[in-house]
């Protein structure tokens, strides 16, 4: 991970931000917006080391409460803690196969909505919940499921069109070569 | 246990929260519109494309459309024209009969075009912003509508943009009237997060005779919004909490999810 592909992915977390607060389509479409911000996490929490997570979650969070009516700084906390938990994790997860990048994102998208709400409901804000408010969720969670694997997939892609190829290292070692013949 | 590098920067990110949301109101309106600032080269570049968009659909309509377009705008403008020459003579009646009974004069509305500039990316707000700032004369609290119809009220102001919340957000709670008949009044509130068109129409005395249909409009009551501008109509009633108040679902006469261009009702 180089310090240009740390910066695109915080340029991305600024356009993805933009755009959900732009386009609408899915909102017209589904009756929810789709978040990309968890997902963008995921890939930062299993790629990207400790401080640029840190920086896309503070970025993430700051650009998504600046847009919306939340009180500033509140969104940073949940992104934060799901990009740090995965980061600490990041050995143990099979984060190359797309099946578990799409159910991180699933669990991710899930997750950072719902810690918001709570965030929002524990310090006295009316935010505007009912039972519509589950196919949002449910919206937004598949959103962020999918949105993962593609997010992954574009980001490697960038990444190695951007970077040097690890040199791959054989098994050929001279002092174990079976000498045939008489010397 | 924890590495130490984590330990900084979990004890980082907590203050940074800590510190932000526990400033004042009018510091996280300054913070925000400071951030805000570094979208103002795609809200430019999204225009431009918007209007690239509209012009090359303009060139492809054809002359005997726009014709029949400009004809019927004609007609439409006359009468208008009537109509507004009907509306000044009663209001000149309204004035004379105000000054007669010395009654107070109701200030006329000095509406201004706003654009819809973006929408809240959160799915539990419903919330706009729109290009009109505290230089342009917005201030907190001023009402908002399209021709159809109210649709929230100012409630942060930058200099250039100012946020709008929008009627059925829990944050902007309207005292409403119903036109026909015996002129109940209510109070407009959320119906849910799911559809933007249906309001809940609360507190109406048990006894309201309401009819689907029955046209809905701002009571003045509260001093935020004057009384008049159309909310929606009725669709139907119940009674709550044992027959103690009658409740009415409301149609909003806007589309809040189609909204491109408002009007701010300035001082």
């Amino acid at each position: 991970m180089t310090a240009l592909s740390s910066i695109l992915i915080l340029v991305a977390t600024f356009l993805a931000v933009f755009w959900e607060a732009a386009f609408s389509g899915f909102r017209h479409l589904l009756g929810a917006q789709v978040d990309v911000l968890p997902a963008l996490m995921v890939y930062a929490g299993l790629r990207t080391s400790l401080a640029t997570m840190t920086m896309v979650a503070a970025l993430g969070g700051l650009l998504f409460d600046t847009l919306s009516a939340n009180p500033l700084g509140i969104t940073v906390i949940p992104l934060f803690l799901l990009g740090f938990m995965l980061y600490r994790q990041r050995e143990l997860v099979l984060r190359d196969q797309v099946f578990a990048q799409f159910i991180i994102g699933l669990a991710a998208s899930a997750g950072v909505p719902l810690f918001t709400v709570l965030l929002l409901l524990t310090s006295r804000h009316a935010a505007l919940l009912g039972w519509g408010s589950l196919w949002q969720w449910i919206v937004m969670t598949l959103g962020g499921g999918v949105a993962t694997p593609m997010v992954f997939l574009v980001f490697d892609s960038v990444d190695r069109a951007l970077n040097y190829r690890r040199a791959t290292e054989t098994s050929f070692r001279p002092d174990r070569e079976i000498r045939r013949g008489r010397n | 246990m924890l590495k130490r590098p984590y330990y900084i920067v979990l004890i980082l990110v907590v203050l940074l929260t800590m510190i932000l949301l526990s400033l004042p109101g009018q510091t996280v309106v300054r913070v925000k519109l400071a951030i805000g600032s570094l979208f103002l080269p795609l809200f430019g570049l999204a225009n431009s494309s918007h209007q690239l968009a509209e012009k090359a659909g303009e060139a492809v309509v054809p002359r005997s459309e726009l014709l029949k377009v400009n004809q019927a705008l004609r007609r439409d403008n006359q009468q208008l024209r009537l109509r507004e020459m009907h509306a000044a003579a009663i209001q000149r009646e309204n004035d004379r009969l105000r000054q007669l009974f010395g009654w107070q004069q109701k200030a006329p509305w000095k509406p201004k075009l706003a654009n819809v500039v973006l929408r809240d990316p959160a799915n539990w707000w419903r919330t706009i912003q729109i290009d009109l700032g505290s230089r342009d004369g917005a201030r907190v609290n001023l009402p908002v509508m399209t021709t159809e119809g109210l649709v929230g009220r100012i409630s942060e102001v930058s200099l250039t943009s100012s946020r709008v919340v929008l009627v059925g957000d829990r944050n902007c709670k309207v005292s409403a009237m119903v036109e026909d008949g015996t002129r109940d009044t209510g109070v407009l509130e959320t119906a849910g997060p799911f559809d933007s068109s249906l309001l809940t129409l609360s507190y109406l005395p048990m006894d309201a005779n309401l009819k689907p249909g029955q046209n809905v409009v701002t009571s003045g009551l509260g001093g935020v919004f004057p009384q008049g501008i159309a909310i929606g109509k009725i669709v139907d009633t119940r009674q709550v909490e044992f027959g103690l108040y009658t409740e009415a679902r409301v149609r909003l006469a806007v589309n809040l999810s189609a909204l491109e261009e408002v009007w701010v009702l300035l001082p």
